[in-house]
């Protein structure tokens, strides 16, 4: 009896690929036996999806395959015929894409989309197909399951559409699945029920399971054995067990060195929080800002509320929350680019005007915004000497042989050659391309630096580099910088205090080793048990405690009556908490939480 | 937390991967995108040296003592509709005029006035579309409302009234096309502005305090010159059309000068007893256009389809 899945000395170059063809694949072999789940780890450009997509018979534009097979229940997919292939695809193995909302189409009902592809291969009538979907649902712990199918898109949270796409995936049963990084665009808390819900789903339908992802803590979670590639071949091959607790090679001893440790007060020193200067170094005083329309009584949303949040000199805030809770605005506010509504953006004591274009250039240069995504932040008409070669050119007057000197010395400073400069952004990959967004940021000498989510959009290996380089800039200059992220473990790693919002309210502020120390607020806690930790069954004792338990299935809503975390919380008071707001609770040491419930019971 | 870092960058093994990696900014004409610059090249040629290669003047009309064939006893030989021969080479017009000449003396001025015209087109509508995109809300609904209006009229039924109206003259030729052209250029310059507009990188920029005028030259014409360039093609060829359509219906280039829409047009009287010389003309609208599409495709095929998006 053949193994479900057996891929064998698996070749794929780039197609024409002339004298010296690049191999993506280089000679794998791999097997999948039935119920089993296989976790496919490597950094981006190690070959994971396109190794992937191998077992639909399907190689991206350019590349083609070369040499091996692939053989699903013995049969060899790559020697089918297209109308064969097609067959396959979507009745025999189907695939997962990363982006949930790129996948389903936002005009037609979530049902039609779930059920269309077994249908259409005529495996389901249309009623069998729709009672299996509802089935699905409710094994995927989807909300009323048997109206689900009558909604459309826009009406489920992220974490349920990416649930859905499972629905739609195992619909017409198919002997393999293939997840392509079926949780890495959410938030940490929603991957935990869609975490869950693939694993139990899994395991319901014996199905078998391909999983590519980067990230070591959720192949622990979820996976049977691991494939580790590096370059297009297998560097290690074994069991959850083997390769998390006695990894053989370099390069997985590297993966599971950048993943970052849980969030532990204890890691911190006790840091010099006594010794606060008087002035911050920038400040929010009482801020409240929000989108939509200035005069229209009560119709705009506001997405930040009395935020007061301080950043001394030389030091770094972390700011914190789920998406939608308005960290981003939080950075655009400070730089200028969102006007407040109320309250002052304080830069050395001295208040800013509100807009940009009242402030003052020499106010400018001092705060400086490093964008998240540097895809879209460097403009890419530009060479890489002419990006960080205008800030010199704006705010200081360099020309020529100085701001050519100034270049070199500030792309020594991200740990990027000097011959960088003649490049532009298309020939940098994305680490290299967030470096020169930081390098801009700097050219301009700021002392704040706002960085929001600078490495979300990274792979961990990348990030942990990136975040190595932040920690040297930190205590090479006196720059203050206030660091957004949805990433808990970044954020601790990297801040000197955490400010923790929900929905636009600051929950908990303080020095990093107070606020991730007891007492917490319920949402922080919330936060510390979603973070993935690297050990086996750690899906499951988070599963078990209430927080997790309590905030499942709920997306962050913005109220102006009571606490926003009302819904969500474990420790509510039903008729207090959601009828006043909560008050703030001054615990010594900086460390503030805003809660109804006093210090003893948090 | 210890990330094993071995080189500079940190990204093992990525670093050398591209630099190996030929920047792909050079544009690649394929084998149809040559033809078609080799086709271009030479009416760009006629058109500035049309006039002196050309063998008679384009309102010459040819003395019939040039048709006298020995031997035959024809003092007066018809010089109409002639077939191409020994000399006029690609024979006669209606009138007895060499079309060869005619050809090459129009293409001056049919290649002329589309230029002309589709640059001013590019001109207004660039102008309109970016300052439509930068502007604001207020600025961005009326220029695109006034543009609708534009939009809604017949193009070839506006031209008429305004012909009419102020006669057919090139000047008057020439502001029509590109006012009636320029509405559609506007359409994409705004589109293509829109979004580099919201992109991080102009956030970058007015963060760092910069000014809209530097915005639009440094961070948003740059990222529009390419694809647009496309786009001034396909564009050019229309007006081409535009233009002969006008000339066909006896709106355009008025005679005795010489374009090549209404070349077609003067002679369709000879289509039934075989002449050539009404298609002649057409070949040579067929074979610009044709060749502008041909440049076209290679453009746009480097822009990976996104112009096709923008237009559609």
């Amino acid at each position: 009896m053949p193994a479900l899945l057996e891929i064998d000395n698996l070749v794929i170059e780039a197609a024409g690929g002339g004298a010296s063809p690049a191999p993506v694949i280089n000679g794998v072999s791999l097997q999948l036996d039935a119920g089993e789940v296989l976790a496919l780890i490597g950094e981006s450009g190690s070959g994971k999806t396109t190794l992937a997509l191998s077992t639909l018979g399907y190689a991206k534009p350019g590349l083609e395959f070369r040499a091996g097979e692939v053989r699903l229940n013995g049969d060899d997919i790559l020697a089918m015929p297209a109308d064969e292939k097609r067959r396959l695809r979507g009745q025999r193995v189907s695939y997962l894409a990363q982006s949930a909302a790129a996948a389903f189409n936002p005009a037609l009902r979530i049902g039609a989309q779930v059920t269309e592809a077994s249908v259409l291969h005529g495996q389901l009538s249309q009623t069998e197909a729709d009672r299996r979907a509802t089935d699905l649902y409710r094994a995927l712990g989807l909300p009323d399951p048997d109206h689900l199918g009558r909604r459309y898109p826009h009406q489920v949270s992220g974490g349920q559409l990416q649930r859905l796409m499972a629905a739609m995936a195992l619909c017409g049963k198919p002997d393999l699945l293939v997840l392509d990084e079926p949780t890495t665009a959410l938030d940490v808390t929603t991957q935990i029920e869609v975490l869950k819900a693939f694993k139990d789903v899994i395991r319901q339908e014996g199905a078998a399971a391909l999983y590519v992802t980067h990230d070591l803590s959720i192949v622990a979670q979820i996976a049977d054995r691991i494939v580790v590639l590096y370059a297009g071949e297998v560097e290690e091959y074994g069991t959850v067990d083997d390769i998390l607790n006695r990894p053989q090679h370099r390069y997985t001893r590297q993966l599971i060195g950048a993943v970052r440790p849980p969030p532990d007060s204890t890691l911190r020193p006790e840091s010099l929080e006594e010794t606060r200067q008087d002035v911050p170094a920038l400040e929010v005083k009482d801020l409240t800002a929000g989108y939509g329309r200035k005069h229209a009584s009560g119709h705009t949303v506001k997405v930040l509320r009395d935020v007061h949040v301080a950043v001394g000199q030389g030091r770094s805030l972390g700011v914190i929350g789920e998406s939608g809770c308005g960290k981003s605005t939080l950075a655009r506010v400070i730089s200028g680019l969102l006007p407040a509504m109320q309250g002052d953006v304080l830069l050395k004591g001295q208040p800013l005007k509100p807009s940009l274009r009242q402030r003052e250039r020499r106010q400018l240069q001092k705060i400086q915004f490093v964008f998240q995504m540097a895809d879209n932040a460097l403009n890419p008409h530009q060479r890489v000497d002419q990006l960080l070669g205008r800030p010199l050119e704006f705010y200081f007057g360099l020309s020529g042989e100085e701001k050519r000197q100034r270049i070199t010395e500030l792309l020594h400073m991200v740990e990027l050659p000097a011959e960088f400069s003649e490049r532009y952004p298309e020939e940098l990959s994305g680490g290299q391309k967030q470096r020169v967004n930081l390098a801009r940021a700097l050219a301009a000498s700021p002392e704040i630096l706002l960085c929001d989510e600078v490495i979300s959009a990274l792979d961990t290996i990348i990030g942990a580099s990136i975040i190595q380089l932040l920690k040297r800039l930190r205590e090479q200059t006196d720059v203050s910088f206030v660091f957004i992220s949805h990433d808990l473990s970044a954020i601790a790693s990297f801040a000197d205090d955490i400010a923790v919002l929900y929905a636009g309210l600051v929950v908990e502020q303080g020095p990093a080793n107070r606020v991730l120390a007891p007492p917490y607020h319920p949402y922080t806690r919330l936060l510390i048990a979603s973070v993935p930790e690297l050990s086996q069954g750690w899906l499951e004792r988070t599963l078990e405690m209430r927080e997790t338990q309590a905030s499942i299935d709920r997306a962050v809503e913005i109220t102006d009556r009571g606490c926003p975390f009302y819904r969500r919380c474990p420790l509510a008071i039903a008729g207090t908490c959601n009828q006043e707001a909560p008050p703030l609770r001054n615990l010594g040491h900086g460390h503030s939480i805003t809660c109804h419930r006093s210090e003893a019971e948090l | 937390m210890s990330t094993p870092v071995n080189n500079p960058t940190g990204e093992s093994g990525q670093t050398g991967a591209i630099s190996e990696e030929q920047p792909r900014r050079s544009l690649k004409f394929s084998g149809a995108g040559k033809t078609g610059i080799v086709v271009i090249l030479f009416w760009i040629t006629m058109v500035f040296i049309g006039p002196w290669v050309a063998p008679f003047h384009e309102a010459e009309f040819l003395d019939e003592a040039l048709f006298i064939e020995p031997g035959l006893d024809d003092p007066y030989p018809a010089t109409d509709f002639l077939p191409p021969g020994d000399v006029a080479y690609l024979g006669t017009d209606y009138l007895g005029r060499d079309t060869l000449s005619r050809l090459l003396y129009g293409a001056r001025t049919t290649i002329g006035v589309s230029l002309l015209s589709t640059l001013l087109a590019y001109l207004i509508g660039i102008t309109l579309g970016i300052a439509a995109a930068a502007g604001g809300r207020v600025l961005d609904s009326s220029l695109s409302r006034l543009n609708d209006a534009v939009l809604s009229m017949p193009t070839i039924m506006l031209g008429m009234v305004v012909i009419s109206a102020y006669g057919s003259t090139l000047p008057v030729l020439i502001a029509l096309t590109s006012l009636i052209y320029a509405s559609s250029v506007f359409r994409i310059a705004r589109a293509f502005g829109l979004d580099i507009m919201v992109s991080d990188f102009v956030d970058a920029a007015r963060v760092r305090g910069e000014g809209l005028g530097w915005i639009i030259r440094r961070e948003v014409l740059p990222g529009m010159i390419l694809p647009m360039a496309s786009d001034f093609g396909l564009r050019f060829v229309y007006i081409i059309l535009f233009l002969s359509g006008l000339s066909f219906l006896g709106l355009g280039v008025q005679p005795p000068q010489s374009d090549w829409g209404s070349m077609v047009r003067e002679n369709l009287a000879g289509l039934p007893y075989g002449a050539i010389a009404p298609l002649i003309p057409a070949l040579a609208i067929a074979s610009l256009t044709v060749a502008i599409n041909l440049v076209v495709d290679d453009i746009s095929a480097h822009h990976g389809g996104k112009l096709a998006e923008k237009i559609i």
